[in-house]
């Protein structure tokens, strides 16, 4: 007999309810009741980071959270970077800048940057490297993903003006 | 891989989850950051039958400085105590080392007390109770009760709370005048397990030679390695580069690392006797200043 719960959360500003299993991660809600797929899952043990999210406005790994612990919160997703078709200007970063090659760490990268440069958005590039250690990417040896969160930091800048 | 199935509760009050913990134990376990937890539950390496979310207990949440000491509910969120104003006046040592403890994206969710209740030889927080003398406060059925860190920490994974008691404050005095400070770690990458950590404790006395020394090691073994003899070496002696290196020597013979995957025994060794005499010459650097 499943352990099943009710919950009310609010993804991307669009609220949702559901029931679900204790046991269900909220990295698997996501992707799987709510079909947000850019939610990835590459360690389900909190290492990598592509899972990351923005719950009740900070960064967590999703794969570290039962779907049941989210009720009553916020969430922010990958998918919620975009306004309806224009992109953010860290995506419109990471594609111009080539900040990706597979593409699969970029989700958990944009959130974490997203995050990071709100809290500063004027970056060293020391202090983008040190801020997303806790992001694993296997193909781009992260040259690439520093400049473009560079890149988006200077975007934002002239936007805010 | 996905956790087993278990009961979960969200209790809303410290009272309701010592009676929920009471009535399940020894299949249950509490939920705090989850950090450490999940992913063993991910893994299947825990399977607790019932699961007590203690997330919803905001009386748990606090930093309070009473007499001298700075106290914690265990339940704080680790970056909350890295940022807390209150920490870094107090016990400036604690927020050094919480910037060593994971990535920020951990310590949005870890809670000071589930590091500790979760006790992993490489962790800092663990290291960090026993080079401050912390008290920690449980709670259980039977009632509260105080353990020094120096005696809670058994083993890897192992501590001395019962299986149906809770911690619920850390207790940490302090830091008095005179006193420097300083944590190091060696890691493959910053926010890495330490493969060797230090939390060097300085106090000078009026005439500047040592008046106490308190050194605690993460990595160096099965739990924080206290680095007693060390200690009694540098204790009422003049400050010098020469009588650190001779304790971080010392400290080297006292840990008893294991090797792995990221570093031999060796290593671990010629590591801490670095790392203990930098971590002298900062703490006593800052102490000085201090004056």
């Amino acid at each position: 007999m499943a352990d099943l719960h009710a919950i009310k959360v609010t993804v991307n500003g669009v609220p949702y309810e559901a029931t679900v299993e204790s046991r269900l991660l909220l990295a698997d809600f996501l992707r799987d009741h709510l079909g947000l797929v850019g939610i990835h899952l590459g360690c389900e043990h909190g290492v990598c980071g592509a899972c990351t999210v923005l719950f009740d406005g900070r960064s967590v790994r999703s794969c570290l959270l039962f779907a049941v612990q989210a009720n009553g919160a916020e969430i922010m997703t990958v998918e919620g970077l975009a306004r309806d078709s224009e992109l953010h200007p860290l995506q419109e970063a990471f594609r111009d800048k080539q900040g990706l090659q597979c593409g699969f760490c970029t989700p958990g990268m944009l959130m974490r940057a997203y995050e990071f440069l709100q809290e500063n958005p004027n970056p060293t590039e020391e202090e983008i490297r040190e801020a997303i250690a806790g992001n694993l990417c296997r193909c781009t040896g992260y040259q690439f993903i520093v400049e473009a969160i560079q890149d988006a930091a200077a975007r934002m800048a002239v936007a805010s003006r | 891989m996905k956790p087993a199935a278990f009961t979960y509760f969200s209790p809303s009050s410290l009272d309701q989850a010592v009676s929920l913990l009471a009535d399940h134990a020894p299949e249950a376990k509490p939920l705090a950051g989850g950090q450490s937890l999940i992913p063993m539950m991910n893994f299947r390496l825990a399977q607790p039958r019932y699961l007590i979310d203690l997330n919803r207990i905001p009386e748990l949440s606090y930093i309070r400085e009473a007499d001298g000491t700075l106290a914690i509910g265990t339940m704080t969120r680790q970056f909350e105590a890295e940022r807390s104003e209150l920490v870094g006046r107090t016990v400036p040592l604690l927020t050094e080392a919480l910037r060593f403890t994971g990535h920020p994206t951990i310590r949005h969710r870890g809670t000071v007390g589930g590091a500790l209740a979760h006790a992993d030889p490489a962790a800092e927080l663990p290291a960090l109770a026993v080079a401050l003398g912390a008290e920690l406060v449980a709670r259980g059925p039977a009632g509260t009760r105080t353990i020094l860190a120096g005696e809670f920490f058994l083993g890897p994974l192992s501590t001395a709370l019962a299986p149906d008691e809770l911690l619920v404050e850390v207790r940490v005095p302090r830091l008095p005048p005179g006193t420097g400070w300083a944590f190091l770690e060696l890691s493959r990458r910053h926010g890495d397990f330490a493969i060797v950590g230090v939390a060097a404790v300085l106090t000078l006395a009026p005439d500047r030679r040592i008046e106490r020394a308190s050194l605690a090691l993460c990595g160096a073994g099965p739990k924080p390695i206290r680095a007693a003899r060390a200690e009694a070496a540098l204790a009422g002696s003049e400050p010098s580069e020469e009588r650190f290196r001779e304790a971080g020597e010392i400290a080297a013979q006292e840990i008893d690392p294991d090797s792995d995957l990221h570093a031999s025994a060796d290593y671990r060794r010629r590591v801490a006797a670095v790392l203990v005499r930098r971590a002298l010459v900062q703490a006593h650097r800052r102490a000085t200043e201090g004056r």
